[in-house]
């Protein structure tokens, strides 16, 4: 649709573009967010906090963590270090996007609610030819809030159905899910350190110490050892 | 539908400090530039948080897990996200029957 002329932008063909990049996006995170409801109401969640949960946190990866340190009551400093230790990469994100967004201070304020790792990929994609507008951004920002909130609310719905979860292998999903996306993170000398590293202090610090404490421990063992194991000079 | 108080804290806190994560970057834009070593390290911190929350279910539960955990590994170059999810809770499944 673009094609006739690709330097005009207009709202309607930015709402387009948005809903056109995001659709696969959206369709690879359905089960997922199923997953994530399903293994929060194993948990002892209920529906209602797995629904505000996903609307108001709207972080994959921060949430499975949470999710898989579960425990009642709730430790509320633990899982804010934590959401913050696995969300500072939206730091590096914003500060990246934000030269190449056309949108208000307030507009912007209000878009990066729905900053996530894959409408940033697509709108630094999509910044290498235009500006990312308001409509382009709110477009696909809907889109992908909408389904993550909903499918991980219908996740918890059926999950409370499935019953134990270790008899389908389920209390498993999210280890291979984290496995996953570390595995996104490339096979390069540094990211192999940092995996070790932190692998075996969070080990041994869950055997000897106790949860929380592995994450935290793991965590800061993995980027000293990144720090250690790179290049003194810039390579980037 | 039931509603925690601490567990609503606790919501409240996760969402109040990504968002916090989300807009630093809009007042940091001109002045985050990351080089060497110190860019190294906050790359770094994501996969360190990962595997940090699952290395005692991978490494220290037993050795269904453990084995489960290297074969969903090796599948995570090769299949996209879902289908490492499924090797995954496919391997532990079996080694859990056969162990």
């Amino acid at each position: 649709m673009d094609q006739a002329n690709p330097f005009v932008s207009t709202p309607r063909r930015d709402i387009q573009a948005g809903l056109r990049d995001i659709a696969p996006v959206a369709v690879a995170a359905l089960p997922i967010g199923l997953l994530f409801g399903a293994i929060a109401a194993a948990k002892g969640m209920s529906t209602l906090e797995v629904l505000l949960m996903s609307s108001l946190v709207f972080a994959g990866g921060a949430q499975f963590a949470a999710i898989e340190t579960w425990i009642s009551p709730a430790p509320v400093l633990t899982l804010a270090f934590a959401t913050l230790l696995i969300n500072a990469r939206h730091v590096l994100m914003g500060a990246s996007l934000t030269p190449k967004v056309r949108m208000s201070r307030v507009q912007t304020l209000l878009a990066y609610f729905f900053l996530t790792d894959e409408a940033w990929a697509l709108s630094e994609r999509r910044a290498l030819e235009r500006p990312v507008t308001g409509a382009y951004w709110f477009a696909m920002a809907v889109v992908l809030w909408a389904n993550w909130t909903l499918s991980s609310t219908i996740g918890a719905i059926l999950g409370s159905f499935l019953g134990d979860p270790e008899r389908i292998g389920a209390d498993f999903a999210f280890t291979a899910l984290f496995i996953g996306l570390v595995a996104g993170f490339g096979r390069s000398r540094v990211t192999l350190v940092t995996v070790a590293a932190s692998a075996i202090v969070a080990a041994l610090v869950h055997y000897f110490i106790g949860a929380p404490w592995h994450v935290a421990s793991g965590a800061l063992a993995g980027i000293a050892a990144a720090y250690l194991a790179a290049p003194q000079e810039t390579r980037s | 539908m039931s509603l925690d108080t601490t567990t609503l804290i606790a919501i409240l806190a996760m969402a109040a400090v990504t968002y916090l994560t989300r807009i630093a970057g809009l007042f940091v834009a001109d002045r985050l530039v990351l080089t060497g070593r110190a860019k190294a390290a906050f790359d770094a911190i994501p996969p360190a948080v990962l595997v940090a929350v699952i290395a005692p279910t991978a490494l220290t539960t037993g050795w269904a897990e453990a084995i489960a955990a290297a074969i969903t590994a090796v599948a995570a170059f090769r299949l996209p996200l879902l289908g490492t999810v499924a090797v995954g809770v496919i391997a532990v499944v079996v080694l859990r029957n056969l162990i």
